[in-house]
């Protein structure tokens, strides 16, 4: 791409892929943003009306609202210090050579297969139900009284199968950065008098600073929009105890049919999630060249 | 105090023994060359030293004391990688200081060290920068310098300079014999380099498959090479092997000549032959003659003034006095012609 008209050239072949990309991302929320400006219910469509900040002001003044933010942020920053954490012990763990280490490195990756709802039926139905689930098996074995996770621990209970779901991928990113860790500065660091404690703090976790780094950016933007396995297991209850803001959304749109409320929930939700990605690219984001 | 003591170590990975039986005694303040070929266990032998391996057997005395089962941070010894194996993300002066943060010696203590080996490396400039933003050769002086400041017993060194151009390795070779003429700690030093071992050693270790082939000063070993193996190997260029008649006409079963023990002329000699290839450095010409009649090629170092060309007849005198003779078995023949 040295000369000018190599730089044209250029220019002109990628043009077509970045304008249909574009259109597909402004089209989506010019629509959402001129929604979010109307009174438009599903159940009497034929009436639209301007509605002016009324839409805005309805959906930040809904009791709901600031429980979600607070869940959504309780669900974001749960996953994301079980997943560093536990995929950093875990990828620790694996990076040492042992019997079956295939099999057991695909184990450990296969809960990322599963699809969100599939797996969160399975951990309601099989694993935390209160009657027939295996925790309550193990309580009752222990001869204590079953826990109710849903009805009792309702946000702990998602973040923990959110997290079972993102902790392969944490492990994954952070086992790759570790395997690219130099032996030598490992033996260096040795024979310099590091024990194994601050060999990890001084060598393997700033070694691991950027991948560590891109899981969080990568996780926070994919957790803002849980949905899947709070429709499927809670449906944002009791009360209000487990909706975050995707899902306070969706209850507009879908079960209020208010559209023109769902459309600004969903604005406020795109800025709340552009200031928290500023803010995350600020804070983290000079790890990254 | 760097006296080091290796009795009857023993290196197997596995069912392949890597280093059989092997004794050797490190003098304090010597600097010490482990030289071979590559896979000739020279490295391994190093890392056993360090403690960075476990020996299958025999054990290692450092100072008298047996360490064989010492933790590597508790022999006292400092050691400089072929990578340099610096912290990337640390700055200079933080990796120089990383081993003494990690014995806790105090701050003022550390900067004092930090000072003293940042001058005497040239590295005062560059204290706040990151490996990344230094040369191969300024790392490896940070590198060196890191080993400085814990003032270990010996220095190990894992071909050093194997990772820089030509001119630097000079440059480098130099500093590090200077070092060690101002420390006077003892040096151990692994390099498939042979100019590099006869220019920095006192005392080179030649190593064939873990087996030490020879220990001698760097000159014991260039005039008095014990077999076929380190004659070969010690020396540049390679001294010419010569079997067959030419080796019987002496009572060997293959004699050695250096190149610079060849007496070269364009009228009379002993070999008649072919001037092939000639490199012509300046201080010295090298030329490699074919057609003697002998199976070899035989090369020859003659002044940087002689005018000879290619396809040239050329009459070489061997120097008998200056001949190395070997028997069947490639063991030198110590009796004199």
């Amino acid at each position: 791409m040295a000369t000018r008209q190599t730089q044209s050239l250029a220019r002109l072949m990628r043009a077509p892929a970045i304008i249909l990309l574009l259109i597909w991302m402004v089209v989506p929320l010019g629509m959402t943003l001129y929604y979010s400006f109307l009174n438009y219910n599903l159940l009497n469509p034929a009436v639209t009306s301007w509605a002016g900040w009324f839409n805005y002001q309805y959906f930040v003044t809904d009791p709901a609202f600031m429980a979600a933010i607070v869940n959504t942020l309780v669900l974001v920053l749960g996953v994301l210090a079980i997943t560093v954490i536990g995929g950093i012990a875990i990828a620790l763990l694996i990076d040492k050579p042992i019997w079956g280490q295939g099999i057991v490195r695909i184990l450990i990756i296969s809960p990322f297969f599963v699809m969100p709802p599939v797996a969160a039926l399975i951990w309601k139905n099989m694993i935390m139900h209160p009657s027939y689930g295996v925790f309550a098996d193990i309580a009752r074995f222990l001869g204590l009284q079953p826990v109710d996770w849903f009805a009792q621990y309702p946000l702990t209970s998602i973040v923990i199968i959110v997290a079972w779901q993102w902790l392969p991928f944490a492990t994954l990113i952070l086992l790759t950065a570790l395997q690219s860790l130099d032996g030598e500065q490992m033996e260096a660091a040795e024979m310099d008098g590091a024990g194994s404690v601050s060999r990890f703090i001084h060598l393997t976790l700033p070694h691991m600073a950027r991948a560590i780094t891109v899981v969080i950016l990568i996780q926070t933007i994919f957790l803002l929009g849980i949905y899947a396995e709070i429709l499927v297991t809670t449906n944002g209850g009791p009360g209000n105890a487990s909706t975050n803001l995707t899902y306070l959304i969706y209850r507009a749109a879908r079960l209020n049919f208010d559209i023109g409320g769902a459309a600004a929930g969903g604005i406020i939700a795109v800025i709340l999630a552009n200031l928290v990605a500023i803010f995350l690219m600020r804070a983290v984001g000079k790890n990254l060249d | 105090m760097g006296r080091i003591t290796l009795e009857n170590v023993t290196k197997r990975f596995g069912d392949v023994e890597v280093i059989p039986p092997l004794n050797l005694d490190i003098d304090d303040g010597e600097f010490v060359v482990f030289v071979g070929p590559s896979g000739c266990g020279k490295s391994t032998l190093l890392r056993l030293i360090a403690g960075l391996e476990d020996t299958s057997g025999g054990r290692i005395l450092i100072d008298g004391q047996d360490a064989t089962e010492t933790p590597p941070a508790k022999r006292g010894l400092a050691m400089v990688f072929q990578s340099y194996a610096l912290y990337p993300h640390m700055s200079v002066r933080k990796n120089i200081a990383f081993p003494m943060r990690m014995a806790s010696v105090p701050q003022d203590e550390q900067d004092r060290r930090i000072e003293a080996a940042a001058k005497a490396l040239n590295l005062t400039d560059y204290l706040d920068r990151k490996p990344g933003q230094l040369s191969g050769g300024q790392r490896q002086r940070v590198a060196i310098g890191r080993a400085i400041v814990r003032e270990p017993s010996a220095f190990l060194f894992d071909e050093p300079l194997s990772n820089l151009d030509a001119a630097l390795r000079v440059g480098m070779r130099l500093e590090i014999s200077e070092l060690h003429n101002r420390l006077k700690t003892t040096m151990v030093y692994v390099t498939h380099d042979q100019v590099e071992a006869m220019t920095m050693a006192d005392k080179i270790v030649v190593l064939r498959a873990g087996h030490i082939e020879q220990v001698g000063s760097p000159m014991e070993l260039y005039r008095a090479p014990k077999n076929l193996f380190v004659a070969g190997f010690i020396g540049s260029p390679k001294m010419n092997l010569l079997s067959g008649p030419a080796a019987a006409e002496y009572g060997a079963e293959t004699i050695g000549i250096r190149p610079e023990h060849i007496g070269v002329s364009a009228t009379t000699g002993t070999w008649q032959g072919r001037v092939g290839v000639s490199e012509h450095l300046g201080s010295d010409t090298f030329f490699y003659v074919e057609g003697t009649g002998l199976a070899e090629t035989i090369t020859v170092r003659a002044g940087g003034d002689i005018d000879l060309h290619h396809g040239d007849t050329v009459f070489l005198t061997p120097d008998t006095a200056q001949m190395h003779r070997f028997d069947a078995a490639g063991d030198r023949i110590a009796a004199p012609i």
